[in-house]
């Protein structure tokens, strides 16, 4: 019985080898862990710091250029709560909208604003999954691998979709529940929640992206119905609903972008969810 | 049973104001606005309605503990539903959220307080707009904002989007990311009751049991209270999924006996399988088996049974699947969504899930086994929260349940894995390819 590591080759091993290390040929299990010249396995940890670098502060707000759409959801995020500081995670999403995802520049310019240092703003960033701190493609797909999702072939939902993916402007991504649970195995496309999903649906999912259409309407959670017996289906006992709620005349239309978010603070949109009717029955209501 | 969260919630257009109002929706506040704050408090009191986001408070008394007299109180709803298998507040959320804005001004109407937000997890995209839209419509008819409806009573309604943090779903760390900071839980005492939000009193409560604060007013909190058991009062959403036919929310009579939600609503496993384990709230509870499905769901009976009712998240495995795959799923997400800030639970969590993952490899041995349930031992009640906990219950109580099974794949895969270690001296470095399945992303 062996104890050797079995694990492929990680990060740590390209920069290891990268920095100079030297290996024991393959097979020898001592030369499968990598170890620098000082014995640790973080490389750069003992650099010298630079002590003729100014530190790291607020930007100046006169030097920095802000877009004026982001300073103003910015100002008006931080307007809605008693301490400015509560408005991090929404001016990092809205960096994030227009940035593609929190580059230097784009915590920079939410530094600017909101008066706290990058680094601040770079810690909040780092705690959270949603937050990108390196460069990505346009499109996002979370594809749930938690418990209940990969009883139901989650994994292998995954792995084809990444494969399908491979080469276009998406990035995928296994994530942890997204609370959809009754539509597993299922994904989050650009925020859009679609389930229950077979391995042929990733072909789907590209397609749909590329066209710039609403991702497998069919499959969308927006219009799924309680399961509930108790629930009373139709509502037929009441009167049937303004017109102008209707879900079919209202929300998103064909072709509009769901990553874009309404700019609440400053136009504050009326009801516009559409609401539990299956893209199938539209045609007849 | 007729339902009362989800009483008709398929109806077009709930998700606004007027359809909601239609149905008699904000008559509660505008009755809970002409009785006195005590009076209000009282009918929730007798309500003897228990938290629905997993701990099982009594939100009555948690609002008690508030300090009386006009200063700076906060309430939040925790709508950051992360809890794997949970997906109850979703739904509600997105097709009525006015029930759910209308018992936070009620709420806050009774602890006296001014200031309210709603944390909603930033997956939720669709959900928070609609709410945002809800709450939009709802201060246009003056029903949130200065002087609602006419009386002295003034609140405020913020929706705070998330950014994707398990951790934030516990009280303290949710409270830490709502002031815009890394979500990391805090020391308790003092309780958020006493020191929370922005140091002050805040109270904190899940989507579903504010939601549910309408209705206890409309049925009166005695009556309400006649629903379900003694202890456990009222209706709960349940939300089912795995190997079940008929996966979703469904809202139940506490104190049923499990079978009636496993096999009578949800209908069960397909054809011919049977229930091999289960998890009754949430991957934080520990699994029961197939032997356990005649226990009554409710808060008591479930603690009494060594696990709890939770988030009332229940998922299904039948007897195709691995103990092992959903292991190493609980470890690696306890793991990943741990905030690092105490070492039991920042380290136990990772040596668990890389002891899992031994296992696949084979170079596990049966003694793992033992190591494994003693780090749960370590972790339990030496953290700030009880994220450590959530990990280290399921998983002991995986061990000791199905320990034959885990010896015998540890067995099963030293075997594969001996035998790959044979060839490995032969074609040098494919180790890889021979070490077993190890789903690693």
């Amino acid at each position: 019985m062996s104890f050797g590591r079995r694990h492929a080759p990680d990060l740590n091993d390209e920069l290891a080898q990268r920095h100079g290390e030297h290996r024991d040929p393959v097979g020898s299990l001592a030369g499968r862990v990598p170890r620098f010249g000082h014995g640790s396995r973080v490389p750069g940890w003992d650099d010298a710091v630079d002590l003729s670098k100014a530190p790291a502060v607020i930007p100046d707000p006169a030097t920095t250029p802000v877009p004026d759409d982001l300073r103003r959801e910015i100002e008006a995020a931080m307007a809605k709560y008693p301490d400015r500081r509560s408005a991090a995670i929404p001016a990092l999403h809205a960096a994030q909208a227009v940035h593609g995802w929190c580059s230097p520049e784009a915590i920079t310019q939410v530094a600017a604003v909101m008066r706290l240092t990058p680094a601040y703003l770079t810690s909040v960033a780092s705690f959270y999954d949603m937050f990108e701190l390196h460069p990505k493609h346009t499109h996002d797909v979370f594809v749930c691998t938690n418990i209940s999702c990969s009883i139901l072939g989650a994994d292998e939902f995954y792995e084809a979709m990444a494969r399908a993916a491979e080469d276009e402007d998406i990035d995928v991504r296994s994530f942890e529940c997204l609370g959809a649970c009754d539509i597993g195995p299922m994904a989050s496309v650009n925020g859009e929640y679609v389930g229950p999903l077979e391995l042929a649906d990733a072909e789907r999912i590209v397609e749909d992206l590329n066209a710039g259409r609403p991702v497998l309407k069919d499959k969308q959670l927006r219009y799924r119905r309680s399961v509930d017996p108790n629930v009373e289906s139709d509502g037929a006992e009441f009167a049937e609903p303004d017109p102008v709620h209707r879900a079919d005349t209202a929300g998103l239309t064909e072709g509009s972008n769901p990553t874009t978010r309404p700019n609440t603070a400053t136009d504050r949109p009326g009801p516009s969810a559409p609401l539990e009717i299956p893209p199938q029955d539209q045609s007849e209501t | 049973m007729k339902p009362i969260l989800f009483d008709r919630i398929d109806e077009p257009g709930l998700n606004t104001l007027e359809v909601y109002q239609r149905r008699g929706g904000y008559e509660m506040l505008r009755q809970a606005l002409t009785m006195s704050r005590e009076d209000v408090l009282a009918q929730i009191m007798d309500s003897g309605i228990r938290g629905r986001g997993g701990a099982g408070f009594q939100m009555g008394r948690k609002i008690s503990f508030l300090p009386q007299g006009d200063m700076d109180k906060y309430l939040v709803c925790n709508a950051d539903e992360s809890e794997p298998g949970t997906f109850k507040d979703r739904e509600l959320m997105q097709k009525c959220p006015h029930m759910l804005i209308e018992g936070i001004a009620i709420s806050a109407y009774a602890g006296s307080i001014h200031t309210t937000f709603i944390y909603i997890r930033g997956e939720y995209q669709l959900q928070a707009d609609i709410l945002e839209a809800a709450i939009a419509e709802a201060a246009d008819a003056g029903l949130i904002g200065e002087r609602i409806l006419g009386s002295d009573f003034s609140m405020s309604l913020v929706l705070h989007r998330g950014a994707g943090a398990y951790i934030c779903g516990e009280e303290t760390g949710l409270l830490d990311s709502l002031e815009g900071k890394r979500g990391n839980p805090r020391l308790k005492p003092p309780f958020p009751a006493i020191e929370g939000l922005y140091a002050g009193p805040t109270l904190i409560n899940n989507v579903e049991t504010l939601a549910t604060v309408p209705s206890i007013l409309r049925m009166g909190g005695a009556d309400y209270a006649k629903i379900g058991t003694e202890t456990s009062t009222g209706t709960k959403l349940v939300s089912i999924s795995g190997d079940v036919k008929r996966p979703g929310n469904y809202e139940i009579e506490l104190g049923i006996p499990s079978r009636e939600i496993i096999y009578g609503l949800a209908g069960g496993p397909p054809e011919g399988r049977t229930v091999k384990f289960w998890f009754p709230g949430g991957s934080s509870s520990p699994v029961l088996t197939g032997d356990d499905l005649d226990i009554p769901y409710d808060f008591d009976s479930m603690a009494k049974a060594g696990t709890m009712l939770g988030s009332g998240a229940i998922i299904i495995a039948d007897e195709r699947r691995r103990v092992l795959d959903t292991m190493l799923k609980v470890a690696k997400f306890y793991a990943h969504e741990s905030c690092g800030k105490c070492v039991p639970c920042r380290e136990g969590t990772n040596w668990t899930h890389k002891m899992v993952q031994r296992i696949y490899t084979g170079e596990a041995t049966p003694m793992d086994l033992d190591i494994m349930a003693s780090i749960q031992e370590q972790i339990i009640g030496n953290c700030l929260c009880v994220l450590g906990d959530a990990m280290a219950m399921p998983i002991g109580s995986m061990v000791q349940k199905f320990r034959p099974e885990l010896e015998a794949e540890i067995e099963a895969a030293r075997e594969r894995a001996d035998g790959a270690a044979t060839q490995d001296v032969v074609a040098l470095g494919v180790a890889d390819e021979h070490a077993g399945p190890l789903p690693v992303h």
